[in-house]
């Protein structure tokens, strides 16, 4: 009953399902940015940059949504899948990081 | 264990600013969703797919349109890796694994191996391509790993650069050939596209694999841990 009623609710339901969709990604990239720059744990930090990067793939999915019947735009997601790839290693990169820093305290704290 | 707790002002003051930026962000998402006039790229890329040598439009997009974008991505892991490498050795391998684990890992890794090749085939025509297969394979070198064996799937430490740089390499020698054969680089013809965005993609899978489980080892296995300062026991 209620799918029935919704295209008299909604005039657009692209416009709704992509506002819904890229809103959330909007809100997890600024909750993601408030955690990076409150909280100093280096693995924090890299949970929040994750948790932004997801939320600018929302956006990105979103901008390529064009309704059920129509093929989405394929550069959006292309880009989104790149971007996945860099995040993966850029983190790895800061874990690495993370665990150096761990093992020279350890050493540094020994003397 | 708990962290210090964070002062006030600051928190809020960030999250004011935030805020301000929300709001900016959100004003640009709605531009962008409802102002926009003229053709969206949209349109011109999956006009073009069936030229293009592959039928799914992503794969199109990464491959073919896009595909300068998609080798510096190569690099972009590489130069990750390469930093990993730099940073110190490789973190202590894990005990041996019980009968369970051992067991499962002998049946999962080949099914990963398998939906890797899988996945790299479908990607000319469904979702799919160079990348989820190469992930497959670094899942299937975590897996390894975890279960105990040190090298986590990859061959030994001086062949390794072959097989991550190799995936770089390919797809710069493709283009530079294309270049050569008067196209410009990295623009094939429609009739051999689909062979050589194959031969790229694969060479990527194994690049991109190779690097992913090489950066769950967390180091150079070529370098001797330090030993300890001061005769206290390493961790």
């Amino acid at each position: 009953m209620i799918p029935d009623l919704l295209p008299n609710m909604i005039p657009d339901l692209n416009l709704a399902t992509q506002l819904l969709f890229g809103g959330s990604g909007l809100a997890l990239f600024l909750l993601g940015a408030w955690s990076f720059l409150i909280h100093a744990p280096l693995l924090r930090k890299l949970i929040a940059l994750n948790v932004m990067g997801a939320g600018v793939f929302h956006i990105l999915v979103a901008v390529a949504y064009r309704g059920l019947d129509t093929p989405p735009d394929p550069v959006p997601h292309a880009l989104v899948l790149t971007g996945i790839v860099v995040a993966v290693s850029a983190t790895a990169l800061g874990l690495a990081f993370g665990q150096r820093l761990d093992q020279d305290e350890d050493g540094a704290a020994d003397d | 264990m708990s962290a210090p707790r964070t002062s006030l002002w600051p928190a809020i003051a960030i999250a004011g600013l935030l805020g301000g930026l929300g709001l900016l962000l959100a004003w640009a998402f709605l531009t962008a969703l409802l102002g926009y006039e003229g053709e969206r790229l949209a349109e011109i890329a999956l006009a073009r797919v069936p030229d293009s040598g592959v039928s799914n439009p992503v794969t199109a997009v990464l491959l073919n349109f896009r595909a300068y974008d998609t080798l510096l991505e190569l690099a972009v892991l590489l130069a990750a890796l390469l930093g990993i490498w730099s940073l110190g050795p490789a973190s202590l391998p894990y005990g041996a694994p019980e009968p369970v684990l051992a067991r499962l890992v002998g049946w999962v890794v080949p099914l990963l191996v398998l939906s890797a090749g899988y996945l790299l085939w479908v990607g000319g025509h469904a979702p799919g391509g160079a990348f989820q297969a190469g992930a497959l394979l670094g899942a299937a070198g975590v897996m390894l790993r975890l279960a105990g064996y040190a090298s986590a799937g990859l061959p030994r430490r001086h062949l390794q650069p072959v097989l991550m740089a190799g995936g770089l390499l390919a797809f710069v020698a493709v283009g530079l050939i294309q270049t050569a054969l008067g196209l410009g680089f990295l623009t094939y013809a429609p009739a051999s596209a689909k062979w050589v965005i194959l031969l790229i993609e694969t060479a990527a899978t194994l690049a991109i694999g190779a690097t992913l489980a090489a950066a769950f080892v967390g180091g150079d296995p070529a370098r001797v841990p330090r030993p300890a300062s001061g005769g206290a026991p390493a961790p």
